[in-house]
């Protein structure tokens, strides 16, 4: 099969792979370049593990072409904290105990991360619907609206998205 | 719940919300699951599953496959047979004259299910693999196909397996048939009904994944896998492929849930390994979530008619139950243990029944293998008891939380010998009921209720008062009921001559938490800083011996054995420390991790100084060999028997069947808590999966045998606005039972909430005679059910 040539830039690092046309994003990220923080637990956008930012907009990986990403800024999991830092979404998810096998975690917080620069202040309901592409079937989700709310009370309104 | 705290914020660890400790590897993306390893030349399994049913498969050309760039290998049946690996799973649940059909690693002559496992083809990369299965061209004769345990057992249904002509694996049955029958003639008022349990999905977050490396050099092999139980793993693909179990190392690394569909063998975990023993390379497979739908076991799926026969007084005098439960099309690891002692040995539930029959029927169907999801049995038997409750008391017109009551085991009377032959070791039913009933303020809720029927709107008000057995265990009684492995647990734990500590245990945790928990018993046993005590658990070579993490059995069984470990390390160090403070071992006290001689507690030794001396071992008492360390082996006495009240709360729209949750309240109680935060987390989480048996899930096949629930667009798993906020509390009833006192809370959500939401949807429905609706109660379901209801004479309007 051809493959093509194309650019990513994840967490700000640049990469440059060869992929096959169809190549799903979320095993380009997984499988040539090792960010294998990003998960994948169904390939078809209904549970949102592979979760990652594109452009800075949250998308499911496992739906995007590799090529169809080419030249775009990734951000994944292995981002989110800064310098060894921890985001308050990661502070947050533990503190308020939003993780168990941690399967979805990154795909949660990558989905989290959108919502607050969307909405700085979201209330209960509206994290829910947020969140309503990222299936947890572990917490029951009371502690991930929990993590979401305190992260968002600690970020002050100001988004951690790039 | 408070917020959870730092290690070092806690005085006492046991009983403290503990920060999880596996977190920070999680949250940042650095925690390793079995896909994100690559070994150098890793190779890849994908797996060709029969399309159909039911069908006879005449032959299978794999030529265009072998062909394909990138190929390295297609198998079938017949190379397994060559290769002399028996390459068969056996149940490790045996009843009285089981029928047992082969169960191949790869369909021989015939399919049974949908999902079958037919062939695999390996490729350096996963696409190719996958490629290389669809140009496999396999011949079908495609079969009549039944799914459905009733169903299965008429005379005109197809046979599944020639071995069980009739499709019937087995009859048991448990309690006294002539005793009960006479006790329902003698019963004021009968009441029955028939239910169903449906068929689940487990849907594990991380679907079934396996890397296996077998090194030629050493002949060992390494298997990476998602699994709750290394050590049952490594047996059953050492007897399934007959490689020596001592060369084979089976490693659970961060695993992505379980929920019971990972401790059963599957014919793919076994392929994979087989495949890397033929290509003598690393081999990985993943399942897909269509793949893993059609072919991880299903949970649950019973049919059953169920009757209880009461006085006017409420009291009940007998349980008369018929099950028929679904195996599927093979007997899978743990397949007839479900419908068995795992549900039936449970029917009382909270109540004081003298007289219980249940007979049990266990049918092949052409559908993928049952196998243990969260409760196992449990929370159908509960389903039943709670239902046949809510029905009863309504059949007297009496409250229902009043005939709960009238029927609870008192609190004094435990431990409790039922009469399916259990022994509840603790229980004060009343004091979860209370607390319930008063945080969900009951009373107001009746008013509210009426107010809002006068409105024309149907609120319900759900109970339901669970118990569970869990901690399995005595080997010796698993033994005798039909369980082929002993249900111990192994944990050790090891000084470092630093005096810092390692602990093993045999459990497998999959998101439970285990290391925290562990690591805070240990401290405190020990009196050693949490910090320095390291948690190891799921990998064969490491810990000597487990059984796994599954049927809330990690803290009671593993958490004993440590805790007993723990305890005889103690002693050891006592014995050392005495020597060295030249007293009696009797006159030194051990506390907060120091050994002082009874009034005189300037002379004292840490328990960190005796290790360095023991591994030191210049100068040790007679008789004492060098080293701090134990290894516990701990077999329950008995099983753990937690238990609680769930009320629901849910207004029904009559016009679109939507059902909206209000309240959920939860009153659990699980015996001492280790760490509360952590069960706290597990009480929500396994009341989502209830609520999504309750409303949402299950799985539907057509009559062909065909899956028609394959993937999540059609299978309707819980979504965060879909549940509600569950306002949770807790009682303590300690089982005497095990030193810490410990029962299990991993299950109790999904125990409690199936019978709560349909006891509160059927509350709603009064007003249209509507007494019974089968799960899942979708807006579909209960839309039909209200517009039957009212187009019979004698409902609403
Ligand atoms: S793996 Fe992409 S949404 Fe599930
Ligand atoms: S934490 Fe396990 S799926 Fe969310």
């Amino acid at each position: 099969m051809t493959h093509h040539d194309i650019e990513l830039s994840v967490n700000g690092t640049e990469h440059e792979l060869s992929v096959e046309p169809r190549t799903l994003l979320a095993h380009a990220l997984r499988d040539e370049l090792g960010y294998t923080g990003t998960n994948v637990g169904c390939e078809t956008t209904m549970c949102g593990a592979c979760t990652v930012l594109l452009d800075g907009d949250a998308v499911k990986s496992c739906t995007v072409l590799a090529v169809q990403a080419d030249g775009a800024e990734v951000k994944t999991v292995e981002g989110l904290s800064d310098d060894g830092e921890f985001h308050p979404l990661q502070k947050s998810f533990q503190k308020e105990h939003g993780l168990q096998c941690g399967y979805c975690t990154p795909g949660m917080m990558m989905t989290a991360l959108d919502v607050l620069e969307d909405n700085p202040d979201p209330d209960d309901a509206e994290i829910r619907e947020a969140l309503e592409g990222n299936i947890c079937r572990c917490t029951g989700y009371q502690n991930i609206i929990n993590a979401v709310k305190s992260a968002a009370d600690d970020m002050g309104g100001v988004s951690g998205a790039d | 719940m408070p917020d959870s705290i730092e290690a070092g914020q806690a005085e006492k660890l046991q009983g403290s919300p503990v920060e999880r400790r596996e977190d920070p590897e999680l949250l940042t993306g650095e925690a390793t699951f079995t896909d994100d390893m690559e070994p150098r030349g890793t190779v890849h399994m994908a797996v060709l599953r029969s399309q159909y049913g039911h069908a006879r498969i005449e032959s299978i050309d794999t030529s265009a496959a072998e062909e394909l760039d990138g190929v390295l290998a297609v198998y079938t049946a017949d190379d397994v047979a060559a290769s002399e690996a028996p390459g068969q799973i056996e149940p490790i649940w045996l009843l009285p004259d089981l029928k047992r059909p082969p169960y191949p690693m790869l369909a021989r002559d015939k399919a049974r299910y949908q999902g079958q496992p037919v062939a695999v083809a390996v490729a350096d990369d996963r696409y190719r693999a996958s490629d290389a299965v669809d140009a496999i061209d396999v011949t079908y004769d495609r079969l009549e196909a039944v799914t459905g345990a009733r169903e299965a057992t008429d005379e005109d249904a197809p046979t599944i397996h020639e071995e069980a002509p009739e499709n019937v694996a087995a009859e048991w049955d448990v309690g006294d048939e002539e005793a009960t029958d006479e006790a329902f003639e003698n019963a004021d008022r009968t009441v029955s009904v028939d239910l169903v349990n449906q068929r689940l999905l487990p849907t594990a977050m991380e679907p079934r994944v396996t890397l296996a490396n077998y090194r030629p050099s050493a002949d060992e092999l390494v298997v990476h896998m998602g699994t709750q139980c290394p050590h049952l793993h490594r047996r059953f693909m050492a007897d399934m492929l007959d490689f020596p179990e001592q060369k084979m190392r089976v490693i659970a690394p961060e695993v992505g849930g379980g929920f019971g569909s990972k401790d059963s063998a599957h014919p793919d975990e076994a392929l994979t390994a087989w495949c890397s023993l033929q290509l003598e390379r690393p081999v990985k497979w993943q399942a897909t979530r269509t793949e893993a739908y059609a072919s991880t076991g299903h949970g649950r799926g019973q049919e059953t008619t169920a009757e209880i026969a009461v006085d006017e007084d409420g009291s009940i005098q007998a349980l008369r139950v018929e099950t028929y439960g679904d195996l599927g099309g093979y007997l899978s690891t743990w397949g007839p243990l479900m419908p068995a002692h795992g549900y039936a040995l449970m029917l009382p539930g909270q109540y004081d029944v003298e007289n219980v029959y249940c007979e049990v029927t266990e049918v092949f169907t052409n559908a993928t293998p049952t196998e243990p999801y969260r409760g196992a049995g449990r929370p159908e038997a509960s389903y039943v008891i709670e239902r046949l409750a809510t029905l009863a008391a309504r059949e007297l017109d009496m409250d229902p939380v009043e005939f709960r009551r009238k029927n609870f085991i008192s609190r004094d009377d435990f431990p409790h010998e039922t009469a399916t032959g259990l022994l509840y070791d603790s229980g004060d039913y009343d004091k979860t009921l209370d607390r319930a009933i008063e945080m969900a303020d009951l009373e107001a809720l009746r008013e509210k209720q009426a107010d809002l029927r006068e409105e024309g709107r149907y609120l319900g008000i759900g109970i339901s008062c669970y118990n569970e057995s869990c901690g399995y265990g005595p080997s010796e009684i698993i033994g005798q009921i039909g369980g082929q492995l002993g249900l111990y647990e192994n944990g050790v734990v090891r000084f470092h001559p630093s005096g810092s500590v390692t602990v093993y245990c045999g459990t497998s945790g999959h998101g439970q938490g285990h290391e925290t928990t562990y690591a805070q018993i240990v401290a405190d046993e020990l009196g050693v800083d949490y910090d320095d005590i390291e948690v190891i658990e799921g990998d064969t070579d490491e810990v000597p011996m487990g059984m796994g993490t599954y049927g809330s059995r990690s803290v009671s069984v593993g958490g004993s054995a440590i805790v007993e470990a723990s305890r005889e390390v103690v002693e050891k160090a006592g014995t050392i420390a005495a020597h060295h403070l030249e007293v009696s071992e009797e006159d030194l006290e051990f506390e907060d991790g120091e050994f002082q001689i009874t009034g005189a507690p300037a002379r004292s030794m840490t328990i960190q100084e005796v290790a360095r001396e023991a591994y030191l071992a210049h100068d040790l008492p007679d008789g004492t060999s060098p080293g701090l360390e134990a290894t516990n082996f701990y077999d329950p006495e008995n099983l753990v028997f937690p238990f609680g009240t769930h009320i629901v709360v849910v207004e029904v729209d009559p016009d679109t069947g939507e059902v909206d949750i209000e309240r959920y309240v939860a009153v659990d109680d699980c015996g001492n808590q280790i760490n509360p935060k952590i069960v706290e987390g597990q009480v929500h989480g396994a009341i989502a999966q209830g609520l999504g048996q309750g409303l949402f899930e299950g799985v539907e096949y057509d009559e062909n045998g065909t899956l028609l629930t394959g993937s999540m667009q059609d299978y309707t798993l819980p979504k965060a606005f879909q549940v509600p906020e569950y306002e949770t509390d807790h009682t303590v009833t300690p089982s005497p039972h095990n030193p810490l006192g410990a029962k299990g809370i991993g299950e109790a959500g999904t125990i409690a909430a199936p019978p709560a939401v349909v006891n509160a949807v059927t509350d709603a429905l009064q007003p249209f005679g509507i007494d019974h609706i089968d799960m899942p109660l979708t807006d579909e379901t209960v839309w039909q059910a209200i517009q039957h209801a009212t187009a019979e004479p004698g409902g609403a309007d």
